[in-house]
C-alpha cells in the first residue's frame, strides 16, 4: 500500500510539473542530424537557445532532430503545427517542398526555410553568405601553406559549395600566387569516415592546409594527427585539433532567429522574404585566430573581414575569368546575386571539373 | 549450465499474450529510462502509444499516417518473410527498394512531360523489374557459384546507394533545379503521380497494395504448392529434398518476390510521399522490414500488425521528441527495448530455460 501511495504521489507531482507553464508563442525547429554534430545542426540549436534566452518564458521552443528530407519531414512539421507551434524553422535545404506543402495546410503558421529558394505567403527563406567567410580563411590558408597545396573536401556540386571554393581560391591566390587547390567531392554532408579518408588522401598529395565544406570534425582530427592545418566548419572545432585549428567560419543563426521571432510577436513578420546575410549581420562569424598565425596575417585577415562587413570589399571582384579562360568579371566589377546563387563554374586557375 | 529446450506443449494463451507482455515490459523499462532523464514517463508513453491513435489534436492526421509509414515496411517484409521461411536470407531489400525507385523514376522522367494513362502502370512494372533484377544478382550467384546471398545482397545495397547519389547529381537531376541535387518532383507530374486517394489522409496506392499483399500472400502460403514447399524447406530441409523440391526454383522465386515487392514499395514511395529522387531517398525501410518480418513471426497477418506497431513507435516517438524534448537517441533505445522484449518473450514461449547440465554429447 505504501508503495502505491508513493507512486501516486510521484505521478501527481509529475503531472503538475508538466502543465506548469504556458508560453505566448511556440516555435519549432527541425534538424537534419543530431545537434551534437558540432557543425551545422549544433549551430542551429545554438540559435534556438538564443531564442530561449532572449524571450525567457514568453517563447517555448521545441525541436526534432534526425528528420530525413522526405515524407517524414512533412509529417513532423504537420504534427508540430497541430501541437500548436506558431512558427517553424526548417533548417535544411531538402525540406523545401515539404515546407511548402505543410505551409499550404496551415496558413496561420509562419515558416522559415534555410537555404531554399521557394517562398509563399507564410514561407520565408534565409541563408548565409558563407563565401564571405571563405575569403577570410582563404587568405589565411594562402599565407600558411608551405607546400603551396591546399586541400578542399567538398560535399555536393551545388552553387553554395562551388561558390565557397571559388571564393576561397581567389583569396588564397591573392595572398600567395603559387597556391594550388586539390578538391575531393565526397557527395555527403556528414560522414566522418569518408571525410577522414578524403583528408588523408589530400595530405598524401602534399596538402598542408585542409579546407572543408562538410559538417563533421573528423577532418580536424586527421589534420591534428598529420601535423597539418585545418579550419573549423560551422562552429569552432579547436577542441578536436588544438594545433591544427587555424580559425573557423561560425554560423551565427541566433540574431536572425531572435529577430524573426520578435517580428512574429509584433505582427510585423512577413512571408515571401529571402534573407541572404553575411559577416555584417553576424550570420557569418570568423572564429578566434590561432597563435600559429603570424600577427601580420591575422591583421590582414581581420581587414578583409572588416572590409566585407562595411561593403568596401567583395569576395568576387574583377578582373576574374572563368576556368575556361572566358571573361566573367571586368576589372572592378563585382558579382551579381543571380550568378552567385546559381554558380556552376570554377574560376580560372582551379584544376579539375565540377562533377556533373 | 543455462540451456534452452524446446517446449513440448506450447501454450496458445502464452503465444497470444507474449506481445502484450512485451509491450508492458517496454513501457515499464522505457518509462524508467525517461524518468531517469528527468522526463515525465507517463506523459512520454502516452504520447508514443496513445496520442497518435486517440488524441483529439493529432489522431485525425496521425491515424492514416500510421498506415502510410507502415505500408513500405509491410510490403518489403512480406516478400522477405518467404525467403526467411526457406532459409534464403535477402538482407539487401534496401538496395532493391532503391533500384525499384530508380527504374520507375527513370521511366517517368524520360517520358516527362508527356501526359498518358500508360505511364503510371509502366512505372509500376519498372519498379518491380528494378527490384527483381537487383535481387537476381545474389540469386544467380548463389545458384551458379554457391555464394552467400547475405553478403552479396547486403553489399549491393551500398552499390545501389552510390548509383542513387550518381542519379541525384547526374543523369536524373532536375534541369530546372539550379544545380541542386534531386530529380523533378514526380508527385507533381500527374501522369506519374501516386496521389492520395482519400483527401487529407495521405493514403495512396502503396497502402492499398500492402493490404492486398497481406491477403494474397496469406492465401498463397496456405493453398499454393510453392507456398507449401517454402514452408517445408524451412521446417524439414531433408524432407523437402526427398519430396523433390527444386531448391534453385525456390531461390529464384523467393528473391524475385522480395526484390519485386521492395522495388514496387520504392516506386510507390517515390511517386507519392517522397516525390523526387534524391541522395537521401532511402531512409532504411529495407532494413527495418527485416525486423518487421521477424516481429510478425514471418506470417503475413503478423507482419501487418508488426508494421503498424513499428510505425506507431516512429510517429508517436516523434511526438514525444518535440513535445517533451526527448532526444532521438532515447526514442531509438525505446524502440530497441520493444524489439528486445518482443523477441525474448517469443523465445520463452517456444523454449524453456533449463539449468541442468547436459550429459548427452
Amino acid at each position: 500500500m505504501k508503495l502505491l501511495r508513493v507512486s501516486l504521489l510521484v505521478l501527481s507531482s509529475l503531472m503538475i510539473s508538466c502543465f506548469a507553464f504556458a508560453a505566448d508563442m511556440k516555435v519549432g525547429f527541425i534538424y537534419i542530424g543530431p545537434p551534437g554534430d558540432h557543425g551545422w545542426n549544433y549551430q542551429h540549436d545554438v540559435g534556438r537557445k538564443s531564442v530561449d534566452e532572449a524571450f525567457g518564458g514568453k517563447v517555448e521552443t521545441v525541436f526534432q532532430e534526425n528528420v530525413p528530407e522526405s515524407a517524414d519531414a512533412e509529417r513532423v512539421m504537420t504534427q508540430m503545427a497541430l501541437s500548436g507551434a506558431d512558427m517553424i524553422f526548417a533548417t535544411s535545404f531538402g525540406y523545401m517542398d515539404p515546407v511548402l506543402n505543410v505551409a499550404k495546410k496551415f496558413p496561420n503558421v509562419k515558416f522559415e526555410h534555410a537555404t531554399g529558394y521557394k517562398t509563399a505567403d507564410n514561407v520565408s527563406t534565409y541563408s548565409a553568405r558563407f563565401y564571405e567567410g571563405r575569403s577570410v580563411i582563404g587568405h589565411v590558408a594562402g599565407k600558411m601553406t608551405k607546400s603551396n597545396t591546399i586541400g578542399y573536401v567538398a560535399s555536393f556540386p551545388i552553387p553554395e559549395v562551388v561558390r565557397g571554393i571559388n571564393s576561397a581560391y581567389l583569396a588564397a591566390k591573392a595572398a600567395n600566387p603559387n597556391v594550388e587547390f586539390k578538391i575531393i567531392w565526397i557527395f555527403t554532408w556528414y560522414d566522418p569516415a569518408k571525410e577522414a579518408d578524403a583528408a588523408k588522401t589530400l595530405i598524401q598529395q602534399g596538402a598542408d592546409v585542409i579546407m572543408q565544406h562538410v559538417d563533421s570534425s573528423a577532418i580536424m582530427t586527421v589534420a591534428e594527427e598529420a601535423g597539418v592545418y585545418a579550419f573549423g566548419q560551422a562552429s569552432d572545432m579547436s577542441a578536436f585539433g588544438p594545433n591544427a585549428h587555424l580559425t573557423a567560419i561560425i554560423n551565427g543563426w541566433g540574431p536572425y532567429y531572435v529577430k524573426r521571432v520578435q517580428q512574429a510577436m509584433d505582427g510585423t513578420w512577413k512571408g515571401g522574404e529571402q534573407t541572404f546575410d553575411g559577416i555584417e549581420a553576424g550570420m557569418v562569424v570568423i572564429g578566434d585566430m590561432s597563435d600559429k598565425i603570424p600577427d601580420s596575417v591575422k591583421k590582414e585577415a581581420q581587414a578583409i573581414a572588416d572590409g566585407i562587413a562595411s561593403g568596401k570589399l567583395h569576395s568576387f571582384t574583377g578582373p576574374v575569368n572563368k576556368q575556361d579562360g572566358s571573361a566573367w568579371l571586368a576589372s572592378g566589377e563585382t558579382a551579381d546575386i543571380g550568378t552567385l546563387l546559381g554558380m556552376n563554374f570554377y574560376v580560372e586557375g582551379i584544376e579539375g571539373d565540377i562533377p556533373q | 549450465m543455462l540451456r534452452f529446450e524446446p517446449r513440448k506443449n506450447r501454450s496458445k494463451f502464452l503465444e497470444i499474450s507474449a506481445p502484450i507482455i512485451a509491450v508492458i515490459m517496454t513501457m515499464i523499462f522505457g518509462g524508467l529510462l525517461f524518468y531517469l532523464m528527468g522526463k515525465n514517463p507517463f506523459e512520454a508513453i502516452k504520447l508514443i502509444f496513445w496520442d497518435p491513435v486517440m488524441s483529439p489534436t493529432f489522431s485525425e492526421y496521425s491515424r492514416p499516417q500510421l498506415a502510410v509509414k507502415a505500408a513500405p515496411l509491410i510490403l518489403i517484409a512480406l516478400g522477405l518473410s518467404f525467403g526467411f521461411r526457406a532459409n534464403i536470407w535477402n538482407i539487401g531489400a534496401e538496395g532493391q527498394y532503391i533500384m525499384g525507385a530508380l527504374a520507375s523514376g527513370s521511366i517517368g522522367l524520360a517520358l516527362y512531360p508527356l501526359q498518358a494513362w500508360y505511364i503510371f502502370p509502366l512505372m509500376i512494372i519498372g519498379g518491380i523489374l528494378g527490384g527483381v533484377i537487383w535481387a537476381m544478382i545474389p540469386a544467380i550467384l548463389k545458384i551458379k557459384f554457391n555464394t552467400n546471398e547475405i553478403l552479396v545482397s547486403l553489399m549491393l545495397v551500398y552499390v545501389a546507394e552510390q548509383i542513387l547519389a550518381l542519379a541525384s547529381v547526374g543523369f536524373l537531376r532536375n534541369p530546372e533545379g539550379l544545380g541542386f541535387p534531386g530529380s523533378r518532383d514526380l508527385s507533381k507530374y500527374s501522369s506519374a503521380a501516386n496521389p492520395e486517394l482519400i483527401s487529407g489522409t495521405g493514403i495512396h496506392l502503396g497502402v492499398i497494395s500492402a493490404f492486398l499483399g497481406v491477403i494474397l500472400l496469406t492465401y498463397f502460403l496456405s493453398y499454393h504448392r510453392t507456398g507449401f514447399h517454402i514452408k517445408l524447406i524451412g521446417q524439414a530441409p531433408r524432407a523437402a529434398n526427398f519430396a523433390g523440391v527444386d531448391l534453385r526454383y525456390i531461390i529464384i522465386f523467393c528473391l524475385s518476390l522480395s526484390g519485386g515487392l521492395a522495388g514496387v514499395a520504392g516506386m510507390f514511395e517515390l511517386t507519392g510521399p517522397a516525390g523526387l529522387i534524391n541522395i537521401d531517398f532511402n531512409v532504411g525501410y529495407g532494413f527495418t522490414a527485416i525486423i518487421v518480418a521477424f516481429l510478425g513471426r514471418l506470417n503475413p497477418i503478423g507482419i501487418l500488425l508488426a508494421g503498424v506497431l513499428m510505425s506507431l513507435t516512429y510517429v508517436g516517438g516523434e511526438l514525444a521528441q518535440f513535445m517533451m524534448n526527448i532526444p532521438a537517441a532515447a526514442i531509438q533505445v525505446f524502440q530497441g527495448m520493444l524489439l528486445f522484449f518482443l523477441l525474448s518473450t517469443d523465445l520463452l514461449v517456444t523454449y524453456k530455460i533449463s539449468f541442468k547440465t547436459s550429459i548427452r554429447k
